[in-house]
């Protein structure tokens, strides 16, 4: 059924199962000639729902640690507590043959009658690392229609289009014995999680001892000046075992206190600064280094980006400009 | 000698039984239908249409008094195909031979509790592995005492050949398996260590073979000379007659062609020489499936004449007169050493991966069982394993004995599963509540305290609890599973063959076209909705869909149809594949088809896939089925290609409205 972009978004408002899908499939929709439409539903989103009600939590972490388990246990959790939830399963499988088997569901036991929760699973197959525009996109449809959105993914701090920009707060899950969590502090990446949780906490003491040896290292990391700002929000390291289903209402409680001490202002800015990046990625995946070199520089794209978002732009409508910005320099040279 | 029986109710199969063994038949092997295999009573949603199909529903004492009537239990040897909940069968069996005067230490018969292979192949487990283990152990441990003559656990390989396994696989996870639960036992602390050994006395087997039967003659060597090491080595067993390999046979169903399927009664007699020929490893009970199993439920007739294959084998045929034919003979020992070896590496694998359950946790077996039946079934399609009839030496003239089959096939009265369901409902309102309540709490009690299920399942039982709250009882403590589907981190299509590669190219590149066309890459759903447990189908469906360019939501078995089509809804797919082998498409299908249309989605295409009769096909056809594929249809190639334009053909008609 044909229908405006501002009525599907009236509808997603409302939760409404068959039109949060509707505003799905068309964000995933490559065409060229879908821009426009997508542009004008997210813009429509954006007006449809007080901003600041909502909140989404990224799942990150190396494949097999159990994070879908996990996802479905938080799902749970939070439907138990009363808040709606949203869960954005994305798949980075890319194959030669673009097809992709997105297994992510089969952990989830649901009621089919629950309009409270949501799950998709997206394909980013085809995309060179990181998160899909759709993603950035999916999320903002799912945060319109449901309380928590729970965005599941791998890699971190490894583009300007994963997880940590797409989310209020980064979970890092993490199994015991793994040694994840060194390369991740080799890597220079541990200011991003926001909470770590060591899964498979089943394992007993070696799921306790490899937080008590995460734990000392975040310590030793704080007293040599890394590792996050501790003034306002001091990394957690909890152990879950999502299969028993322990430490999940501790991990929820913990969202819920990252939520309370980064929202406002904060909360605010690394929602902007996202969706700047979101908007650069568009506009690089299209015109690429020239692209940047030729509207000067990564810096300058950077503040352009944030003039266009800030006149009210969509991230997509801000591509865009960009772009014709781009053109017009290059028709002009 | 006994056939594998139950249907219906359990007044029904009682009265087969008795014609059973008034015919000469030794012991009875009752099947259960799937919702007391996995712990439903039939007035549960997920029990629409299953109530009675595959064997005998039991919801509580009543039908077990029912079911062994006028049957003397302590002459009986009952085998029990039952597994997540065979403490509660086992329960409820000990609770009726003692309401017939019956002491338990007189009670002879099988339980199959193996939860292993559930997970990977047939699908009625419902507790996490761990958890299961220990209901495993809790069951030996009880009757290596209190019901001596019993065998507490029949480790089974059969289903891991059906989902794909090699035959070193096979040995490698059933063995395996027999270690976890002997394992289990030793350290639970239920059994003294000096009765280990007996415990290993009591673990029986239940293989497969299939028809490369020189192979399965050298793998049940194999098997023999392990279990023979492992018993004597691990677990110190002295007494050669406890280390004894003990084990039954079916032989192959995945090899029975519906094409010219005469010829599988050669397959079956071919299949059977596998177990039997060797003495020194043959099987001390043969079961032989059906001629036309691929096409539906066989009938008695169908079932007399496998019968008759194994007895002309024994009575006829000079087999039984020699010694062991195989000893001394330099090819079937090379044979059997290198497997022998090949699956000892595999098991130490499997122990550095940390044992069978955490190497079905993580996926591993599952992920490699599919691999290997995805090798098979490419093999095949492109003509590299030759199948005859199917796709070599294809002509054939009319078989005469498939002219009425359709006709001919058994079913089950519908009105079977509204009767169950007012049943059941009486069966609550005249019962004691407060005794029911009672032995619940304890039953949950005992559960959260680690301590043995037998002795509160047989409390319970007395009271007149049904087998959905036993199964609710222990689902709230242990939790629910939901297994890995084994096909997300699978290997990639790597065809062999010039032609089969052409193909896949060519489906790709329709699908990159398609991609662009719709502007997001084809989705399918594939859903596996009921309680049937076969997952094979489903999974090389997902498997290949992704191979030739879909992506594909696959949620893996036991999802109701209103799961269906919600997860259809959210996930936004162009096309959902149903796949059903338990007989219940009728129930479901039209079902699933009929709420997408209330949705408002009623031009996603539905496909449907398993054994389903041609006359079935055409009602579902008429009920607005796209289109069902039947064993037959084994290029998964051509399958893929008609989805491919199925999907096209309704995404325009759509756009066009």
């Amino acid at each position: 059924m044909p229908q405006s972009e501002s009525e599907l978004a009236a509808r997603v408002a409302l939760a409404d199962k068959v039109a949060v899908a509707a505003a799905l499939n068309l964000i995933e929709d490559r065409r060229p000639q879908s821009r426009p439409r997508i542009d004008a539903l997210l813009h429509a989103l954006s007006g449809a729902r007080a901003s600041g009600l909502d909140h989404r939590v990224g799942l990150t972490g190396p494949p097999g640690v159990g994070k879908s388990t996990l996802t479905a246990a938080l799902a749970r959790e939070y439907r138990a507590r009363g808040k709606t939830v949203g869960v954005l399963a994305v798949d980075p499988s890319s194959l030669r043959s673009g097809g992709a088997l997105l297994g992510d569901r089969a952990r989830m036991a649901f009621d089919p009658q629950d309009d409270g929760l949501f799950v998709r699973s997206l394909a980013t197959a085809g995309d060179t690392g990181g998160l899909s525009s759709a993603a950035n996109a999916g999320v903002e449809v799912l945060a319109v229609a449901y309380d928590r959105v729970l965005v599941e993914t791998t890699g971190v701090g490894q583009t300007e289009t994963d997880v940590e920009h797409v989310v209020d707060t980064v979970c890092l899950v993490i199994q015991p014995g793994s040694g994840d969590v060194l390369q991740f502090i080799k890597a220079g990446i541990m200011e991003i999680p926001d909470v770590i949780v060591v899964n498979k906490g089943d394992h007993g003491k070696l799921a306790q001892r490899a937080a008590a040896d995460l734990r000392g290292a975040l310590e030793r990391l704080r007293s040599a000046g890394m590792g996050g700002e501790p003034a306002v929000w001091n990394l957690p390291v909890l152990v879950t075992s999502a299969r028993d289903r322990d430490g999940i209402d501790a991990l929820v409680d913990t969202f819920e206190a990252h939520l309370a001490a980064v929202s406002g202002e904060a909360q605010l800015a690394r929602r902007t600064h996202g969706r700047v990046a979101w908007a650069i990625s568009l506009f690089t995946r299209r015109f690429g280094e020239h692209g940047v070199a030729t509207l000067g520089g990564r810096e300058a794209l950077h503040e352009k980006a944030e003039g266009a978002l800030a006149q009210g732009l969509t991230p997509v409508g801000a591509a865009e400009s960009l772009g014709a910005l781009y053109l017009a320099a290059i028709k002009a040279g | 000698m006994r056939t594998y029986a139950g249907h219906s109710t359990a007044a029904a199969s009682n009265e087969l039984y008795r014609t059973n063994l008034k015919k000469g038949q030794t012991g009875l092997s009752v099947a259960f239908d799937l919702p007391t295999q996995t712990g439903y009573d039939p007035d549960h949603p997920l029990s629409l249409g299953e109530v009675g199909k595959v064997g005998v529903p039991v919801s509580h004492i009543g039908d077990m008094r029912a079911l062994f009537a006028g049957l003397p239990l302590d002459q009986m040897n009952t085998s029990l195909t039952i597994n997540a909940t065979a403490p509660w069968l086992l329960a409820l069996y000990i609770a009726a031979a003692e309401e017939q005067g019956v002491d338990r230490k007189l009670l002879q018969g099988t339980t199959q509790n193996d939860l292993v292979k559930e997970y990977l192949s047939r699908g009625t487990y419902i507790f996490p592995p761990a958890a299961s283990l220990k209901l495993t152990a809790d069951v030996i441990a009880y009757t290596v005492n209190e019901v001596p003559k019993w065998n507490p656990t029949n480790v089974c390989s059969y289903h891991l050949q059906e989902a794909g396994a090699t035959p070193v696989q096979e040995l490698a996870y059933a063995l395996s398996t027999a270690i976890a639960v002997l394992d289990a036992v030793q350290k639970g602390g239920q059994v003294a260590p000096s009765e280990i050994a007996k415990v290993v006395g009591r673990i029986s087997f239940f293989v497969n073979a299939g028809m490369r039967f020189i192979e399965e003659t050298c793998k049940m060597r194999a098997f023999t000379e392990l279990w023979d090491r492992i018993t004597k080595e691990r677990y110190g067993v002295a007494e050669e007659s406890f280390r004894r390999f003990r084990y039954g046979v079916q032989v192959n169903s995945l090899g029975l062609t519906e094409q010219q399927p005469e010829n599988n009664i050669l397959r079956i007699v071919m299949e059977m020489l596998g177990v039997t020929l060797s003495k020194d490893a043959r099987a001390r009970a043969v079961q032989l499936p059906a001629w036309n199993e691929a096409l539906g439920l066989p009938r008695p007739w169908d079932q007399q004449w496998s019968l008759r294959a194994q007895q002309i084998l024994a009575f006829e045929s000079d087999l039984l007169e020699y010694d062991d034919l195989f000893a001394g003979s330099r090819v079937i020992e090379a044979k059997v050493a290198e497997m022998v070896d090949a699956a000892m590496r595999e098991i130490k694998d499997i122990e550095a991966r940390g044992g069978v359950i955490e190497a079905v946790e993580s996926g591993y077996l599952k992920q490699r069982l599919v691999e290997s039946n995805a090798a098979r079934l490419r093999a095949i399609e492109s003509g590299d394993q030759i199948v005859v009839g199917v796709n070599k030496f294809k002509e054939t003239a009319q078989c005469p004995l498939t002219k009425d089959l359709d006709a001919a096939i058994l079913t089950v009265d519908p009105k079977v599963e509204g009767q169950a369901v007012q049943a059941i409902k009486l069966w609550r309102a005249e019962r004691d509540d407060q005794a029911v309540k009672a032995a619940l709490a304890k039953l949950r009690a005992t559960v959260e305290q680690g301590g043995n299920i037998m002795p509160p399942s047989i409390e319970a039982a007395r009271a007149g609890v049904t087998t959905g709250e036993w199964g609710g009882a222990l689902r709230d403590v242990l939790g629910e599973y939901r297994a890995p589907t084994g096909v997300s981190g699978a290997r990639l299509d790597q065809p062999s063959g010039a032609s089969s590669k052409e193909s896949l190219e060519a489906l790709r590149k329709r699908i990159t076209e398609l991609t662009q066309e719709l502007g997001r890459r084809p989705k399918i759903l594939v859903g596996k909705p009921g309680l049937d447990g076969h997952s094979n189908g489903a999974e090389q469906i997902a498997l290949k869909a992704r191979d030739v360019g879909f992506e594909v939501v696959y949620e893996g078995i036991r999802v109701t149809p209103e799961q269906i089509v919600a997860s259809a809804i959210e996930e936004g797919v162009h096309l959902i594949g149903i796949s059903i082998l338990s007989g219940s498409h009728l129930s479901l299908v039209p079902q699933i088809v009929q709420t997408l249309r209330d949705k408002g989605l009623g031009h996603v295409p539905v496909v449907v896939g398993g054994i389903i009769p041609e006359a079935d096909a055409r009602t579902l056809e008429k009920a607005g089925v796209a289109r069902v594929y039947t064993p037959k249809d084994f290029a998964l190639s051509n399958i893929m290609g008609e989805l491919v334009d199925l999907v096209a053909e309704r995404a325009r008609a759509h756009a066009a409205k």
